[in-house]
């Protein structure tokens, strides 16, 4: 009977009920909203750089990933037969990497040189999906793949000769020509501007690192078999020649930007958190203070004052709850919708974004978590806010009350 | 000793800044089935005494014992008990919980005395037909006129089976119709159900059916006459 009163109070001032779970729809709607697309924009960052060429993990000489020196390449047959072994790995895929400036007389750009191989390579990173235009590379190829962004600067297409000079393994010369079967466009704005692939025996003789490699990445199934596959190989490589990291480790300022990104939001959130606490504390006040005549009546007919607060404290948890549900039951499609068609930014704001190494797409994250989160954050503010009414009408006389 | 025993009842609002004396040295004795009714003019103290007596508001001095219980040094919790199960109120205008049908109401204090459902139903029933609103049972407050309110708000007051029933300014809101017709339903549970009934009133024609009336000016007893 309590809860019946309680629910059919809150429909006694039906357009003030209306008013309060319309705001605490709209905070959840904005802050799910809001959440998603920002958790989905660093997923969808981190997922093209890791998925789409960094891998979720890597084996390198010690020391390389801080120095990038072609010098620290090493022979990877025997590291590639041991972390074939690891739990979990479903390839481990060789990469020789350099840069080198790539010129065609008359533009010139800094590229980064990653010797592949053609069919490993694909295996993890899906790279011959990436094509836009010609086609992709064989083993025994002794041609490139350009990144699309890459080719726009230098002007050249499919069929055109794209030429490399460098320093090659131990300060040799480097120097090659090689036309371009394909044109390659990647997600990540840096990649996009500055890679150039060609088979791995290929780049090996470029470089002179006759059968070595600078990194050999691991192809796993997911994040969460990061774990087990570093700790088997922590424990079988020699720990002070080989360095096994996974991409946290390898990306430590992708992994900083998004936690500063997320405590940026923290405080919007608490700002709208508090407009709303603000809002529901009003509705509060009046809803006691139109009432006190006949709290006064109940509590002179013998009911208790907590029993009373109690039935106010569950027209306000129902008030949060109508929002809550409310804002979730809006915020889901919304979000889908996103998810499905990003938001694409363009013209300056994009180009900015691409400086930041962000793809300008943000398509959004719809996990239930979020929207759970959300909602019990409202729900529990209001929840908290609503035991305001036990301290009032502790101090409510009945006399007083109804003398008004 | 009567069911209301009161002793030298004295009630100062605001001691410290401009005191207002409500109650001075009132003193009487309220015997069961009585039908009585407390007059005097705006400011006397009447709806200060009923208070007094129901444990709603505490005398600066003096005693007030009910049913041979004194009630002056409860507790606030103690006292809402004590009003729950002994007491029945029934105010001047809205006794009644809006969102609740006239049978809800009536049951609600049966519910916070954790009477049964089944002995709550049928007490409820019983006391909606002895206050002639049978055919009202499932209507809210607002679908009734304000002579039916206060008729739901007796039968409310009845349903703990209180010593007595305290009623200030009953009719006050109420056309003479409906004022007389609540009178008859409180003399009749009185004269037949052996209810005692104080009320407070202005009208003239509530106090001609009331046997005992007694009259404050000023916060003291000025005169307290039986009629036959
Ligand atoms: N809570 C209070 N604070 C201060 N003064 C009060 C309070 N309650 C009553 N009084 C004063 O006490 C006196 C008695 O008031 P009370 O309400 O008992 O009179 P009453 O006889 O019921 O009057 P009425 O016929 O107008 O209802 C009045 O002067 C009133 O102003
Ligand atoms: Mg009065």
């Amino acid at each position: 009977m309590l809860v019946q009163l309680a629910w059919r109070n809150i429909w006694r001032n039906r357009r003030r009920t209306l008013i309060t779970t319309a705001s605490i729809l709209f905070a959840v709607l904005f802050a799910t909203f809001m959440e998603s697309l920002q958790k989905g924009a660093w997923n969808n960052t981190i997922n093209n750089v890791v998925n789409f060429y960094v891998g979720y993990a890597q084996i390198h000489l010690e020391g390389y990933w801080d120095e990038r020196s072609l010098d620290l390449a090493f022979s990877g047959e025997e590291v590639t037969n041991l972390a074939r072994k690891a739990p979990g790995v479903q390839a481990v895929v060789p990469r020789l990497e350099s840069y080198a400036l790539a010129s065609t007389g008359n533009n010139t750009l800094v590229a980064t040189v990653i010797g592949i191989d053609p069919e490993l390579e694909d295996g993890m990173t899906h790279l011959s999906g990436r094509l836009i235009a010609g086609k992709y590379l064989t083993p025994e190829d002794q041609t490139v793949l350009l990144a699309a962004g890459a080719a726009k600067q230098l002007e050249l297409g499919v069929g055109d000769t794209l030429l490399l000079i460098g320093q090659g393994y131990h300060g040799v010369n480097a120097a090659g020509k090689y036309p371009i079967t394909g044109i390659v466009e990647f997600a990540t704005p840096e990649l996009n501007k500055s890679m150039v692939c060609l088979p791995l025996v290929e780049a090996q003789w470029l470089y002179g690192a006759d059968g070595l490699v600078t990194s050999l990445a691991l192809q796993l199934p997911n994040q969460r078999a990061i774990q087990p596959a570093l700790h088997y190989l922590d424990q079988q490589l020699p720990d002070e020649t080989y360095e096994v990291m996974d991409w946290k480790a390898m990306m430590p300022d992708l992994l900083e930007a998004k936690a500063l990104d997320s405590a940026g939001n923290i405080i919007v959130y608490c700002i709208l958190y508090l407009i709303i606490g603000f809002g529901i504390f009003g509705t509060i006040l009046m809803m006691i203070k139109e009432r006190e005549y006949e709290f006064g009546v109940l509590i002179a007919i013998g009911m208790r004052r907590w029993r009373l607060a109690m039935v106010v404290w569950l027209e306000i948890i129902f008030l949060g709850l109508l929002g809550a549900m409310a804002g979730i039951l809006c915020s889901t499609p919304l979000v889908y919708y996103f998810r499905v068609n990003p938001l694409r930014f363009s013209g300056d704001y994009a180009s900015a974004l691409e400086k930041f190494g962000f793809e300008p797409i943000f398509p959004t994250e719809f996990r239930l978590g979020i929207f759970l989160t959300q909602a019990l954050v409202v729900l529990a503010i209001t929840i908290v806010l609503g035991l305001f009414p036990f301290r009032k009408l502790k101090q409510l006389e009945p006399v007083a009350a109804m003398r008004s | 000793m009567g069911v209301i025993h009161v002793e030298g009842v004295s009630k100062i609002y605001n001691p410290d800044k401009i005191p207002v004396t409500a109650l001075q040295g009132v003193s009487l004795t309220i015997e069961a089935g009585e039908f009585t009714a407390i007059v005097g003019p705006s400011g006397s103290g009447k709806t200060t005494l009923l208070n007094v007596i129901g444990g709603l508001d505490r005398p600066t001095s003096g005693r007030v014992a009910v049913g041979g219980h004194e009630i002056t040094g409860l507790s606030d919790n103690e006292l809402i008990d004590f009003r729950k199960e002994h007491i029945g109120f029934v105010f001047q205008a809205y006794n009644l919980i809006p969102v609740l049908t006239a049978r809800e109401n009536v049951s609600f204090v049966m519910l916070l005395q954790n009477r049964p459902a089944a002995e709550r139903e049928a007490r409820t029933q019983e006391l909606l037909a002895a206050v002639g609103l049978e055919d009202q049972i499932d209507k809210r407050p607002a679908e009734l006129s304000g002579g039916q309110q206060q008729r739901v708000a007796v039968a409310r007051a009845l349903a703990p089976k209180p010593a007595f029933i305290l009623a200030d300014e009953p009719t006050a809101n109420l056309d003479s119709h409906s004022a007389s017709n609540l009178l008859d339903i409180m003399a009749r549970l009185n004269e037949e159900e052996g209810v005692t009934f104080l009320f407070s009133t202005h009208d003239q024609r509530v106090i001609d059916r009331a046997r005992r009336v007694i009259t404050l000016v000023d916060g003291a007893i000025a005169r307290d006459e039986y009629r036959s």
